[in-house]
């Protein structure tokens, strides 16, 4: 009996010195397997062994127990390890194996781009949404009286001429400014209201690099009790300076517009020397008319049935297509409604 | 408006330079738009005196002068015929500087050597269009002695400036020297010294030379009429030769020259008639016969209408009131006897006459926008004044003048209140009098209201606010201290539709589309190009009166012609692909000629061309409704839409209604667009797809069952659609079937001729329980028995 012990012992020590030797000579995942299968397996060479513990006598089975536990627990654990290495080995290989050309640019899904003109009006819109106005808007086809009349024009301004302005009957035009808006929001809203609206203008203009038939304005306009220039000009300065920056200085100039009274044209800083002097400025430092503006004038407010003792507002316009081309640097205004995809795409 | 820095300040002495004049009055509302040097580039041209004149031995065309300047005889070779001996005229020495970069050199002109140039006006700088008809091809011959090497800058006043002004049509009174010198008297506070109109020596009686005025005409509402006689027709002074040219008229003798300076100088456009020419000695102001004519000063026969304003004697029209004189009546070398004309015309019907013979003119300009009338007999005095002064001719004593509505100084009340709430500024009661004084409108305080006087001359200031105006622009809008707005309004909004649009924008533009713009108005001709019917409801278009030619003439009813010359542009010019959407107004009106404002209808309008194809034009259209809550969307055969490829186009219907159209361009159309690529154009009506959309979301608990996905493979006749079979196979799916999904569409081997093969990914899943197979096998055997019955299909190997 005490030899079959140390049979048992010499057998287990036997199995132990060739699994350890094979495991080091595996080279794949499927060998590590196999030699699990092997040397632990239900039908490994490990538990054949064991199955002759009956024989041994009953002292002398928890000694034997305890080597071949030691020795599958030693091989279960290098088979792990050494399975780990491989496994990290055949990843890094992977990993090496996929390296692609990260300097190749694939354009196979294109996004959209926004027309600079509209994305111009909706940066303003916004930026005056932030200031409390809200957005209306109006017709592109209007009436002579809503475009002229209310606006407190002259009969005989030059500006009615059928060589200034697009009619379609003798009452009925295409708008030549976004003011007519005004008349119907202050009509429609009576006060107080604050309000902004862009759209499309239309004046007897031939088509050049500066000139367009079609363009485009923002119109905005603040009625309620104790509005004064010194508002306006509080409101302008804000909205210059988000628009074009902090640096941007403002000039109110007084100026003539039949609706408003009193009016002022704007200047800001000029856009390539900010103001130093240079060529594009006349050496003046200023870009001129960016906008127009002034007090509503009380026949204006009076047409809409507003009193014009107890309000009083303030309104303004700007032309969006000059300062669109300003922004970006635009030279030729026929490129805004030509859409050539190559200009489109650079928005 | 030219404004000579030198002129203005013969009326306010202003002691400052041109750069601050000009920086001082565009604060105070006078829009500079430029400053103008006038000397162009001269450097040492100096007065110099001909000795004498011979001929060139060599040449017939030349002349060899000795000329004096002072310090030593020159020997200068010309080809300018107007020289005489004793002549002084400009001498450019050598080394001198000429404008235009010229640089004076010696010079040998065939054998004569040549030590300077004597120079011509235009030489000096002036333009063609300001040199009097003498000077035009000759050496400029100064009117009298002068040290001679005096610089010629000097003599000729060129070391000075002129600011150029954009005069708003509301201050009319602005087109005149006085006037900007009033502003400028009012900017800087220093005082305006106006001429003191005075006649030393007046003689005979002007009843003895006209036989009087009638102004029948309501278009005119003054006329003021002097006369002179002895009249010695000469060229007017050096000087007011130069304020002229500086102020850019050109001189011509010295009656005329006199009226235009004083028109200059007052703004009150004068003329001059030969009065031995005036028929009857009388004037009458009346409207021209229909097609009466008149030969103009400028040599031209004009025809005229009734509309027409003339200045007529008892037999014909003399002159075009306010517009041009006659060339009858016109003042020549032999003139004795001068009618002088101060009239105020009316400014509507000199602008439409002027307009209607296209001559614009000094007068004519100035007319249009209004003239005070009392200016009339001050501007006639003054230039009697002038041709007294001058030497020019005898001023006859007395004035003829028909004066229908004197305009009479008004009164304004303004109250302080108001202009401190206007400006936003805390403006004393004696600031804002002292502001108005300065602008000579006298202004005192009564009980706190302020009671304003305004000049005759101030056409524009009507009302209390106008003066609000002058108060502020003196006070400076620069000067006013900005504050915030205050108030209750202070949450600003987007309209919905526009939230809509936005939108819709983003979710067009994720689709690869760039956003584009075109014209509202477009060519008629655009609709035969589109191929549309006669009849068309499209061929309702609203047309302009005025167009600036046929493209440009018709307000559009379909975005349709724009998208498509856009897509012509780009493919013309080489662009391989290019996907766009427009979101514009079409016009649509409710009966022609147009009584009321029409219907702006916005339009959604998609296009492109390039590697994609119809289905990916349904995708655009199709993620956008789903994108905007739209469900219920059906895409029915279009096949009768002439702009539109009979095969490939849809109608889309939501909830069965007509919401737009999407296709392939007919290759009709696309030829009429000298296209050579296939196009695609949706056009869907914005204005049903803001009423339709539904922002409106609802969470749905995630699925807790697993998915089944089966394949089914169909053999269906070609004409089959696609659609169809998936409406069958949705119907049998009791409510199990979460996505049906075509994966392949295959035609040819083994599949016969004239049918297809159509495959599907079908997933099936519940919300309450995992499916077995069995019950999805029943949902398919149903599935495919119908479309068996219904199709004819045949289930796929």
């Amino acid at each position: 009996m005490e030899n079959m012990k140390d049979i048992m012992k010499g057998r287990l020590l036997e199995i132990k010195d060739e699994a350890l030797k094979t495991i080091k000579e595996a080279r794949t995942l499927e060998e590590f397997e196999q030699l699990r299968v092997k040397f632990l397996g239900k039908k490994g060479e490990l538990t054949k062994v064991l199955r002759d513990m009956g024989k041994l006598a009953p002292e002398d089975r928890p000694i034997v127990g305890q080597i071949a536990n030691e020795i599958r627990d030693e091989l279960e654990e290098t088979i792990s390890s050494e399975k780990e290495r491989l496994n990290n080995e055949l990843k890094l290989a992977k990993l090496n194996k996929e390296k692609i050309d990260i300097t190749i640019t694939s354009k196979k899904k294109k996004v959209g781009h926004r027309h600079p003109l509209i994305a111009t009006i909706e940066e303003l819109e916004d930026l005056f949404i932030s200031m409390g106005f809200s957005v209306v808007s109006g017709p592109e086809i209007e009436t002579v009286e809503n475009n002229f009349d209310a606006l407190n024009s002259p009969e005989n301004h030059p500006s009615r001429d059928m060589s200034d302005t697009f009619y379609i009957t003798e009452d009925i035009l295409l708008r030549t400014h976004t003011s007519p808006v005004q008349i119907r929001a202050m009509k429609e809203m009576g006060a107080p209201l604050r309000i902004v609206s862009a759209g499309r203008t239309f004046r007897f203009d031939d088509v050049d690099d500066t000139h367009s038939p079609m363009f485009h304005q923002l119109e905005g306009l603040v009625v309620d009790e104790n509005i004064s220039m010194a508002n306006l000009i509080h409101t302008l300065d804000i909205f210059i300076k988000e628009l074009f920056g902090p640096d941007m200085k403002t000039r109110f100039r007084p100026h003539h517009f039949p609706f408003t009274e009193p009016s002022a044209e704007v200047d800001v800083s000029c856009f390539k020397c900010r103001g130093k002097g240079c060529e594009a400025c006349n050496f003046t430092g200023w870009s001129m008319e960016l906008l127009g503006c002034g007090m509503v004038h009380p026949k204006v407010l009076e047409y809409c049935g507003i009193d014009s003792e107890k309000y009083s507002g303030f309104a303004f316009g700007m032309g969006i297509d000059r300062i669109t081309m300003v922004k970006y640097g635009i030279n030729d205004i026929r490129l805004f409604f030509e859409n050539d995809n190559r200009f489109l795409e650079q928005f | 408006m030219l404004l000579p820095i030198k002129w203005l300040k013969d009326y306010v002495k202003v002691d400052l330079d041109t750069k601050m004049i000009a920086d001082g009055l565009t604060l105070s509302g006078s829009h500079v738009e430029s400053i103008i040097g006038l000397n162009k580039g001269i450097d040492n041209v100096v007065v110099g005196k001909i000795l004498s004149i011979e001929k060139h031995p060599n040449a017939d065309k030349l002349l060899v002068c000795k000329v004096d300047i002072g310090s030593e005889t020159l020997q200068i070779v010309t080809g300018a015929t107007n020289l005489k001996e004793g002549d002084y005229v400009p001498v450019a020495k050598i080394g001198a500087k000429l404008p235009g970069g010229i640089d004076i050199q010696k010079t040998n002109f065939r054998g004569i050597d040549s030590y300077g140039m004597l120079c011509s006006l235009k030489e000096l700088g002036y333009e063609d269009s300001v040199i009097s008809k003498e000077m035009r091809d000759g050496i400029f011959v100064l009117d009298k002695e002068y040290p001679l090497g005096t610089s010629i800058v000097e003599i000729l006043g060129l070391d000075d400036e002129v600011i150029e002004f954009e005069i708003t049509p509301n201050r009319p009174d602005c087109l005149s020297i006085i006037g900007m010198a009033r502003e400028t008297s009012a900017t800087f506070n220093i005082p305006l010294e106006e001429p003191e109109i005075r006649i030393n020596n007046e003689v005979d009686s002007i009843e003895n030379y006209l036989n009087g005025i009638e102004a029948p005409s309501e278009n005119c509402n003054r006329y003021y009429a002097r006369v002179i006689k002895d009249v010695k027709i000469e060229p007017s002074p050096l000087w007011m030769q130069i304020r002229l040219m500086e102020a850019g008229v050109r001189p011509i003798n010295n009656i005329v020259d006199i009226t235009n300076f004083v028109m200059l100088e007052y703004g009150e456009p004068l003329h001059a008639f030969d009065l031995e020419t005036v028929a009857g000695r009388k004037i009458i102001v009346r409207q021209a016969e229909e097609g009466e004519k008149i030969v103009t000063l400028d040599g031209v026969e004009r025809e005229l209408t009734s509309a027409d304003l003339v200045i007529a004697d008892t037999e014909k029209a003399i002159g075009i009131a306010g517009v041009m004189g006659g060339f009858n009546t016109e003042i020549t070398d032999s003139t004795r006897y001068v009618l002088l004309e101060g009239a105020n015309f009316d400014s509507k019907s000199i602008r439409l006459t002027s307009k209607r013979l296209g001559l614009r003119t000094e007068a004519s300009t100035r007319f249009e926008k209004g003239i005070d009338p009392n200016l009339c007999h001050l501007a006639v005095d003054r230039v009697c004044q002038l041709i007294e002064e001058i030497n020019a001719g005898v001023v006859v004593k007395g004035s003829m003048d028909v004066y229908k509505n004197p305009r009479k100084e008004e009164s304004i009340s303004l109250r302080p209140s108001r202009v401190r709430k206007i400006l936003g500024v805390e403006l004393s009661e004696d600031e804002m009098v002292e502001y108005l004084n300065r602008l000579d409108i006298k202004s005192e305080i009564e009980d706190n209201i302020i009671k304003s006087k305004i000049p005759t001359y101030r056409l524009d200031i009507e009302s209390e606010i106008d003066l609000v105006e002058e108060i502020g622009r003196l006070y400076g809008f620069h000067n006013i201290e900005s504050k915030p707005l205050m108030g209750a309004l202070t949450r600003g909004e987007k309209p919905y539709d526009k939230k809509i649009e936005e939108l819709a924008k983003g979710i067009l533009q994720a689709m690869g589309l760039n956003e584009a713009m075109t014209y509202s108005f477009i060519s008629p001709r655009a609709y035969d190009k589109i191929k549309v019917t006669e009849d068309s409801p499209l061929r309702k278009v609203i047309k302009l009166l005025n167009p600036l030619g046929e493209d440009y003439s018709v307000m559009r009813t379909t975005l349709l012609p724009n998208m498509l010359e856009l897509l012509s542009r780009n493919y013309n010019r080489g662009v391989e692909e290019c996907y766009v959407y427009e979101i514009g107004n079409i016009f649509i009106p409710k009966e022609l000629p147009l009584k009321e404002l029409p219907e702006e209808r916005k339009v959604l309008s998609i296009g492109f061309y390039g590697k994609e194809d119809f289905y990916f034009l349904k995708e655009v259209v199709n993620t956008l409704l789903e994108s905007l809550g739209i469900k219920d969307v059906e895409y029915i055969r279009e096949e009768n839409n002439p702009s539109f490829h009979p095969g490939r186009t849809a109608i889309v219907l939501v909830d069965g209604k007509n919401i737009g159209i999407l296709g392939e361009i007919h290759i009709d159309v696309l030829e009429n667009y000298e296209m050579k690529k296939r196009a695609y154009v949706a056009q869907i009506d914005f204005h049903e797809l803001v009423k339709l959309a539904n922002l409106e979301r609802k969470y749905k608990p995630l699925p807790k069952y697993p998915a089944v996905l089966r394949d089914l493979a169909l053999v269906v006749k070609e004409d089959i659609l696609v659609g169809d079979i998936e409406k069958i196979i949705s119907k049998h799916g009791g409510g199990l079937i979460e996505n049906i999904e075509l994966f392949d569409i295959y035609r040819g081997d083994p599949i016969p001729e004239g049918m297809k093969s159509v495959a599907f990914s079908i997933i099936f899943r519940s919300h309450d329980r995992t499916l077995r197979d069995e019950e999805i096998n029943e949902i398919l055997e149903a599935i495919i028995k119908d479309l068996e019955v219904t199709f004819d299909a045949k289930l796929r190997a």
